[in-house]
């Protein structure tokens, strides 16, 4: 499974990406590429259905959503241990 | 900013002995409040609105050198403006909709059947285009934004509405149907944020001459289910809500009386509200719970007016 591809696809259905999630680079700032606060939750909900896990409230906050990285690091935590 | 101030009563004055009458009760005992039978919908008193139309005017004093623009709206607004305002999103359940009977005759005789029968008669209720109020200042920004971009200086307005949010309760202090009035900011992000700041030191400065403890705390809005856990987290991170804290039901859970809140460009966003230089509009609001600030003095003074400190008295009728 390439996450970081599987992250794209979700940031490209998102409002605020349509169109340019593929040239997003691993630490561009989402927020200053024009994710909003409900865009956040919005793509919080993509991604759990999208990788069939469920981000406990220690990673809700806009840390875990702020980058390419950051989604993965959040989600690859979150695969492994539901995997373990 | 977590607490800068805080609360200087360990206990509350009159604390209620165990099993005996609760704040809500002895405030129904003296008339101040008045049973309807539905929690958290209640009448007033002529004294407690006269502690109500005091600190109106209170408010009204202590902004008055800001020439803000009055506007008063029904408790009641648009409910295609309600659905664009993204209130759904966050707070679905507090929401209120008026709703009204849509039917023929056949469908009358029907619904009086069923309150006659004690069944449910709601069916033929269809949602009519008007939505109660959630806040004071939803019903201004489509009416700002429709003025086209903001002059230089931004605007300022002062609002008061009855607001309606479904959480019924047993706490005086969480009404369903409550006053709140607000100043609205709308401008620059550096204009908003001076705002703001002007509001909490004038906020603060306004309960403590009513002789009440406060804190200032970070907070966030009552957001719905587990988005609004992440909205919530949001919220406080970035400093966009205070609260003035004031002690009434409990010291524990001390009741937010004024809220300080910056949207940044969540509103001027929603409804395409610029300012001058053709960039979104930032917003900011400070609004102050008329009933939750008189509950706290009669927590703290008694419930009897005539009773109070003096240079209460003087700060609310002078």
């Amino acid at each position: 499974m390439d996450i970081t591809q599987d992250i794209r696809e979700v940031l490209g259905s998102n409002e605020a990406f349509a169109g340019k999630a593929d040239r997003l680079s691993e630490d561009d700032s989402l927020f200053d590429m024009g994710l909003d606060s409900f865009g956040s939750v919005q793509l919080m909900l993509a991604l759990e259905e999208r990788f069939d896990v469920e981000f406990p409230d220690s990673l809700l906050n806009r840390k875990s959503f702020a980058t390419i990285r950051a989604i993965r690091e959040a989600v690859s935590t979150l695969i492994c241990r539901d995997a373990a | 900013m977590e607490s800068f101030s805080s609360p200087t009563v360990e206990v509350l004055p009159d604390e209620e002995p165990a099993g005996g009458p609760t704040f809500l009760d002895r405030l129904f005992d003296h008339g101040l409040l008045i049973r309807t039978g539905v929690d958290g919908l209640y009448g007033r008193s002529g004294a407690f609105e006269s502690v109500v139309e005091a600190l109106d005017r209170l408010i009204t004093r202590l902004g008055a050198a800001d020439g803000a623009e009055v506007m008063r709206f029904p408790p009641g607004m648009s409910r295609p403006a309600f659905e664009r305002s993204g209130y759904l999103k966050g707070f679905p359940n507090l929401a209120g909709t008026v709703h009204s009977f849509c039917g023929d005759s056949a469908g009358h005789a029907e619904i009086l059947a069923c309150v006659e029968a004690g069944r449910d008669w709601t069916g033929q209720q269809e949602a009519t285009d008007v939505v109660l109020t959630p806040a004071a200042c939803y019903p201004l920004y489509p009416v700002a934004a429709a003025r086209g971009a903001l002059p230089a200086g931004g605007r300022l307005f002062d609002l008061q509405s009855y607001c309606f949010r479904r959480e019924p309760s047993l706490e005086p202090t969480r009404m369903q149907l409550f006053r709140m009035r607000e100043y609205v900011r709308m401008g620059s992000p550096e204009q908003v944020l001076a705002f703001r700041e002007s509001w909490l030191e004038r906020g603060t400065a306004m309960m403590r001459d009513l002789g009440l403890p406060v804190a200032i705390d970070a907070a966030n809005d009552p957001f719905f289910g587990r988005a609004g856990r992440m909205l919530a987290n949001n919220q406080r991170a970035q400093g966009l809500k205070f609260e003035l804290n004031v002690p009434v039901n409990s010291v524990e859970k001390p009741t937010a009386c004024l809220s300080f809140n910056y949207h940044q460009d969540h509103f001027g966003s929603t409804w395409e509200l610029r300012q001058a230089d053709g960039e979104v509009a930032h917003t900011a609001c400070v609004g102050f719970g008329l009933e939750r600030i008189t509950l706290a003095l009669l927590r703290h003074h008694g419930l009897d007016l005539a009773a109070w400190p003096e240079a209460v008295r003087a700060a609310l009728w002078g």
